[in-house]
């Protein structure tokens, strides 16, 4: 059965990964940019990195018959140099028009400080500019809550933006109603220490539904796990929920949220 | 069944998932004797997170629902103020550290 692996890192993997997810089913990849582990002493840096998103990484994927779309941003944690920031910006209309890109993400917040969320807002601004979806990353642990309230708030104050157009990853159990309450996407982060496991990703489906919800690995370079859809499926289907469910869950919810995007081209 | 149920019933919920938690329930109490027996140790050795973690233990057995979010909740920055910058935060700990710690 296919699968969308909606939020995967794939700069991170190795050829094996792609074609490890190719044979569980994977027919597309949606992988957004993000905080390489350390911070990019130029702006020449991201260039690069926007360059191996639009270009390397599809031509890697295709090899094993799977689509490759990308997001462009960044990241929260880069973006409390707001300076820094603000070059970066400058540079993602360059890359905007390449047939793979979605849109603005992973944008968000990781301490919740002003200059984190001033960045945050310009990307919001940028991504209504040109009209493009937007994939949020949340804080890590005790600055969740915290951090997601803030970026719904800020969401909203920019009043141009739709929530439906806005899918809000890493939610657990604290957050992930009021994100879906407020009307936004809710992304369950697959990570075995720090975000969800397969099986309360399956408790949380249980308690809010299927509607407006979606699972990834995030795959990057922690420890992570880019089978982590296939097995919570796996998790879903011993607990007994049927395979329209699991189709939902694992392609149609993905595949509605980024078909919102013309580039989104997989078939369905 | 409730809106909220999950299909399997209440035996399968335990032969399904009742060897994988009391591993981890074991795991959690040989972390608390490690503390105990820190090369260090003293009555006086106190760190918020194992505080937290206390508290989060205490939670799970009071009788109410919705343990894993109660517990998350427990864990949050609750705070309303915001700093202009991350310069020299450390990193998430898991846990809220009161300034006074
Ligand atoms: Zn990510």
């Amino acid at each position: 059965m296919k699968y969308i692996e909606p939020h995967g890192h794939m700069v991170s993997r190795t050829t094996a990964d792609y074609k490890s997810m190719a044979l569980a089913g994977c027919v597309a990849i949606s992988e957004p940019a993000f905080w390489a582990g350390y911070d990019r002493s130029a702006v020449q840096g991201f260039h690069d990195y926007f360059s191996q998103l639009t270009q390397y990484e599809p031509a890697r994927a295709a090899k094993f018959g799977i689509e490759h779309y990308c997001w462009l941003c960044i990241n929260p944690k880069e973006g409390d140099d707001p300076g820094f920031a603000r070059e970066v910006i400058s540079i993602i209309p360059e890359f905007i028009s390449h047939t793979n890109v979605l849109g603005i993400g992973e944008i968000g917040l990781n301490k919740n400080t002003k200059n984190e969320l001033a960045i945050f807002e310009e990307q919001v601004a940028l991504a209504v500019k040109y009209d493009q979806l937007i994939l949020v990353h949340t804080p890590h642990l005790e600055d969740k809550l915290k951090g997601t309230r803030l970026i719904m708030d800020a969401i909203e104050a920019n009043g141009n933006v739709s929530p439906g157009r806005v899918l809000i990853d890493h939610v657990e159990e604290h957050t992930v109603k009021e994100v879906m309450d407020r009307g936004y996407w809710a992304g369950m982060t697959l990570y075995p220490d720090t975000k969800c496991t397969a099986q309360r990703a399956a408790d949380i489906i249980e308690m809010y539904g299927t509607q407006q919800i979606w699972m990834n690995s995030a795959c990057d370079w922690g420890i992570s796990d880019p089978l982590a859809v296939p097995k919570a499926r796996m998790e879903l289907k011993h607990r007994g929920h049927s395979e329209d469910i699991i189709h939902k869950l694992t392609f149609d919810n993905p595949f509605t949220f980024l078909s919102q995007s013309s580039n989104f081209t997989l078939a369905e | 069944m409730s809106d909220s149920s999950c299909p399997l019933d209440y035996s399968a919920i335990v032969e399904s998932y009742f060897l994988e938690h009391r591993a981890k329930l074991i795991d959690l109490a040989a972390f608390l004797d490690r503390l105990d027996r820190a090369h260090d140790s003293s009555a006086s050795n106190t760190d918020f997170r194992v505080d937290a973690l206390r508290q989060a233990m205490a939670l799970l057995n009071d009788g109410e629902g919705e343990r894993a979010r109660r517990v998350l909740e427990l864990f949050s920055d609750m705070s309303i103020d915001i700093p202009q910058s991350a310069e020299g935060m450390k990193g998430a700990l898991g846990a809220v550290q009161e300034p006074s710690e």
